[in-house]
């Protein structure tokens, strides 16, 4: 029983990550820009595509062995994701900024971006599933009961990593300071001289490059991947850093962990069937308890 | 100028008029299949198979029907796997495209409801692939070329227990999924007829769209089954199997027909092999026609057929037959589609290379199943073959 739940508790962990990383895309922009970029979890998927592209070139064609193509994967792929966020950001949401529109209809080119990428996709690479090559040995270690891999310990670690840096980014750097600002007021803010263009894609390259980086791990860990796998996995991480409180980090970073642990722990607790419905009516009685999420504070300063 | 303009008219005058005389001497046949979505391979097979049957016979001057020659043309449909777009899907080809004949849908999740659609608009409907038996039950206009899940069931129960010494047994299948959710549930009965209550020691479930199954799983391996069956689409099995291994599970594992895609192998990789499956035929020691097949298709498309591919070469030879029987077409279709209908039910026994088939009252054949297994090389061998009694 106790390593059953031990078992879990990985379990969670590992799934959480994912919610975790994708979350603090969702929660970044926000607090910065309080738009919803639905795009994300598609941002995400590309990643997991990119990473797929990387690896198989350096494996295969400059024919590198595992370590050395995860060494090459993991920077390529963030640098590349982010610089597709970058490019979303620039030709789908500065315009529209640029012309005032309401943050409604910028919330709707998100979801159309989002749709562009997954049949974009669809269309270029076809419908047929990519296996993602193993990059690493996974070893089982099984202590008292327990499993786990070194895949599954990286992917807890990445994800605390991820949430330290940024967090050290946003309360310690200029940057940050500058991001604060713009969520503060973002009409002082260019009175000020400093350039809002500038901090919000610096926002865009943080978000989407931890996408990419959940995009490989992702893979790692389930290495099949299709078109569509961002959009449910991005509602959810959606979801995770509403109830966390979006526009804070360390909401987002809790909210990714606590739909995670519910999704696993109903599954432990109750039928499987039940998963989904009481997963979502847990977080639902969060959100009634305190609209604003666990850590959101109402209509002022967020991340 | 002016000439000209006239000339260009008085021919597409001429070639609308034509038109009908063209119609007249084809065949139409909608294919109701999953080119995108969750299983695009099965749908790719679907259209292989069939283009390499039309290009047979439309190569050889045409269908013969009642002395006429008959040009076929294939109309692919993409349902993209989801239930909701094979009926609409089944509607566009019942009434834009005015098909005489429906092949598809291949699985049961989108067979079930599309089926209903083929019956109310009493158009022939048959299934390759689909093994529940909803898709045709009480369904006059539906038939189908793959054996049933009451029959598949308890085939995958007596290979285990026989080859796994098996007391005890877990099962994980897709909730949101016909095919996945009856199998198992029969699955369950028979298993515990057999062998006690109690003896199916988990019974999980998860959605069509999970990539982590960590939880189901953990529950099912604290209970120590002998083996674990899974009646689930291949690619979630090549999720399934390989997080089962990382959870430190070492035993066996049960799979069903959904199985058989060429795709599993290259998804799933070295933790499939060795696994077996209960499954429609095996391409790997095959012979007579059903390798004359597999070695035609081998060679065009570059991949072994997949049991899909197969069928639907069965299932198509069937409609064709149907049409032959029917005698001779009117060119009414409402009236034709009934003849065809008359036509597939008059079939006493056919020989396809998935075997000998008979079609009993439902329109489901009467055939055996076969148990494959994954080789070393990721091939599917032949195991053992089981037939009705």
């Amino acid at each position: 029983m106790l390593a059953s739940i031990l078992q879990n508790v990985i379990n969670a962990l590992q799934w959480g990550s994912f919610y975790a990383l994708i979350a603090l895309g969702y929660t970044l922009v926000y607090g910065v820009l309080t738009l919803i970029n639905f795009a994300h979890g598609d941002i995400f998927m590309v990643g997991a595509y990119i990473a797929f592209f990387v690896a198989s070139f350096a494996l295969t064609t400059l024919g590198m062995p595992g370590w050395a193509a995860l060494a090459l994967t993991i920077p390529a792929t963030m640098v590349l994701t982010s610089l597709v966020g970058v490019t979303l950001e620039r030709i789908a949401y500065r315009p529209l900024r640029r012309k005032g529109a309401h943050r409604l209809y910028v919330v709707i080119t998100a979801l159309m971006a989002g749709l562009i990428l997954e049949n974009g996709n669809l269309a270029i690479l076809g419908a047929s599933r990519k296996a993602f090559p193993p990059l690493i040995h996974e070893t089982v270690y099984t202590i008292g009961g327990v499993s786990f891999t070194n895949l599954k310990i990286a992917v807890i670690i990445s994800a605390f990593l991820v949430f330290a840096f940024l967090h050290w980014v946003v309360t310690r750097t200029r940057v940050g300071m500058a991001m604060r600002a713009i969520s503060y007021d973002k009409f002082a803010v260019p009175l000020m001289g400093i350039p809002m263009d500038n901090i919000i894609v610096v926002t865009f390259v943080l978000g989407s490059a931890f996408a990419g980086l959940a995009g490989i791990l992702f893979a790692m860990s389930y290495p099949v991947l299709e078109p569509y796998m961002g959009a449910l996995i991005g509602w959810k991480a959606f979801i995770a850093a509403v109830v966390g409180g979006i526009g804070d980090i360390r909401g987002a970073f809790i909210g990714g962990f606590l739909l995670g642990a519910v999704e696993i722990m109903v599954v432990a607790f109750f039928p499987s069937t039940f998963r989904d419905l009481i997963a979502f009516t847990v977080l639902l009685a969060i959100l009634t308890w305190k609209p604003t999420g666990l850590f959101g504070v109402a209509k002022t300063t967020k991340i | 100028m002016k000439k000209g303009t006239f000339a260009l008219l008085l021919t597409t005058l001429a070639l609308l008029l034509t038109a009908p005389a063209w119609a007249a001497d084809t065949i139409k046949i909608g294919f109701n299949i999953p080119l995108t979505g969750d299983i695009p391979k099965v749908g790719e097979s679907s259209k292989l198979s069939a283009e390499m049957l039309k290009a047979d016979i439309n190569g050889a001057g045409g269908l013969d029907v009642g002395g006429k020659k008959y040009m076929l043309e294939f109309i692919y449909e993409d349902n993209e796997a989801k239930a909701e777009s094979a009926v609409t899907t089944a509607l566009k080809l019942i009434e834009k495209d005015q098909v005489l004949a429906m092949i598809g849908p291949n699985s049961s999740k989108q067979a079930v409801p599309a089926g209903q659609v083929a019956d109310d608009n009493q158009t022939v409907m048959i299934s390759p692939w689909s093994t529940n038996p909803d898709t045709t039950y009480d369904r006059p206009w539906v038939f189908r070329a793959a054996f049933l899940d009451p029959f598949q069931g308890p085939v995958a129960v007596n290979f285990a227990v026989k080859t796994f010494h098996a007391k005890t047994a877990a099962v994980l299948y897709d909730l949101s999924n016909d095919y996945s959710k009856g199998l198992a549930e029969i699955f369950r009965d028979v298993f515990e007829k057999k062998m006690g209550k109690g003896t199916v020691l988990a019974f999980e479930s998860h959605g069509t769209k999970d990539q982590d199954f960590s939880a189901q799983l953990t529950k099912i391996i604290a209970t120590k089954p002998d083996f674990i069956f899974v009646p689930d689409n291949y690619n979630q099995v090549a999720l399934i199997v390989p997080q089962a291994r990382k959870l430190g599970y070492k035993g066996e594992f049960m799979g069903s027909d959904a199985w058989g895609s060429s795709e599993l192998m290259t998804l799933c990789g070295d933790d499939c092999k060795g696994l077996h499956f209960s499954t429609h035929y095996a391409a790997a020691g095959a012979k007579g026609a059903t390798k004359e097949f597999i070695d035609r298709y081998t060679k065009k498309y570059g991949y072994t057929p997949d049991d899909v591919a197969a069928l639907t070469w069965d299932a198509t030879r069937v409609v064709l037959k149907g049409i032959q029987n029917a005698g001779k077409l009117t060119g009414k279709l409402r009236r034709d589609r009934k003849a065809v209908r008359d036509g597939i039910a008059a079939i006493k026994s056919f020989a396809g290379i998935t075997g000998n088939m008979k079609f009993d009252e439902q329109g489901d054949p009467v055939k055996c199943a076969v148990v494959v297994q994954i080789s070393q090389k990721g091939d599917f061998e032949f195991k053992e073959s089981v037939c009705p009694e």
